[in-house]
């Protein structure tokens, strides 16, 4: 972990309070309005705020968890900082690229 | 009051990595110290043990050992306070490669003094008036805090991240960097703190804290590593330092 690591993770880390928030927020209310998946897509389809505030989400997700996800197989795992890097590096495409699909069909599709 | 037995039963390492543990038995004695115990076998059982000490009085820092699974200045402990049951095992410190018995090398640990930048760099010259400085200004008291570090070398043996960090500086270095950090007339702190924002340096630390727990002076070198933390995130924010 050097400082540009550590404030990319420390920045993603403070972004996410609200995000998260705002999230549990959302399943709390759409649960106790019995809302079902159409009621669901049918507010969030085309709406620019929703994707939006999920693309923020998963881009700071997705920083966040690579960089941590670099740390444990730097420190645990008899992987290099090198090797750990790519394989972080991977994860937090993967995982970005999960996020723009769920995106997507919650916008989208 | 319960009785104390006559004798100690001490398991000592004995060997390089693939030693192993033997034991002795050693008398007991008033106000007896680890070290005692570990000079009484070597003086009167086994000339050959290696060990490592100087002042005996908690000044000098070389006679660290790991005491039944915790590292302390064998000076300075009694063997009254962590001898439960009369017995004692004693080893080389953990984390630093191991010469023999219970010396270890600790050529790594000052390395990593140098490779933080843990020498003063002067900013007046001899023929320069003697800098005033304020003992309670908030810098001075930051640096006082953390000053007392013998380089003993048991923060560095009981900290996870130098255990599973090959290239951590480690809590000792750090802490020696942050009392220059805060002393007015040092003229190091642009390398000092691109030395510790680099991969390996404060930013590692997961602040565990055991280097506050075994610390035999007390100081808290995590607290000297978050200060670090703090003041080199500053300077890359405000673009003084190369990531």
């Amino acid at each position: 972990m050097n400082v540009r690591l550590y404030v990319w993770q420390r920045a993603t880390a403070a972004l996410m309070v609200p995000l998260v928030l705002i999230h549990l927020a959302v399943i709390f209310y759409a649960t106790r309005q019995q809302m079902t998946a159409a009621d669901i897509l049918s507010r969030t389809h085309g709406s620019i705020a929703w994707a939006s505030y999920y693309a923020l989400f998963v881009a700071a997700v997705s920083i966040h968890a690579s960089i941590g996800v670099r740390n444990v197989l730097a420190e645990w795992t008899p992987l290099g900082n090198r090797h750990a890097g790519q394989f972080a590096i991977t994860f937090g495409i993967v995982l970005a690229l999960l996020g723009a699909h769920a995106i997507f069909a919650l916008v989208v599709a | 009051m319960p009785e104390t037995p006559a004798h100690l039963s001490v398991s000592l390492w004995r060997g390089g990595q693939e030693g192993r543990y033997e034991t002795y038995a050693v008398p007991r004695r008033e106000s007896q110290t680890v070290l005692d115990v570990v000079t009484y076998v070597q003086r009167h059982i086994d000339p050959t043990l290696s060990y490592r000490f100087a002042c005996r009085v908690g000044m000098c820092g070389s006679c660290a050992m790991t005491v039944n699974g915790r590292p302390r200045w064998t000076c300075r402990t009694h063997v009254a306070k962590v001898a439960g049951g009369g017995r004692l095992e004693i080893g080389p410190l953990e984390n630093l490669p191991l010469i023999k018995d219970l010396a270890t090398d600790m050529a790594p640990f000052f390395e990593k003094w140098q490779q933080a930048k843990g020498v003063f760099a002067p900013s007046a010259t001899r023929g320069d008036a003697m800098a005033r400085i304020k003992p309670d200004s908030p810098a001075r008291k930051a640096a006082n805090a953390a000053i007392e570090c013998i380089n003993c070398g048991v923060c560095y043996s009981a900290c996870d991240t130098v255990r599973w960090n090959a290239e951590y500086l480690g809590p000792a270095a750090l802490n020696r960097a942050w009392t220059l950090v805060n002393d007015e007339r040092d003229s190091g702190n642009g390398a000092r703190l691109q030395a510790v924002a680099a991969s390996g340096g404060c930013h590692s630390c997961h602040s565990h804290q055991s280097c506050q727990e075994h610390c035999p002076l007390a100081l808290n070198p995590t607290a000297s590593i978050a200060g670090l933390k703090r003041r080199a995130t500053a300077a890359y924010l405000k673009g003084e330092l190369k990531s």
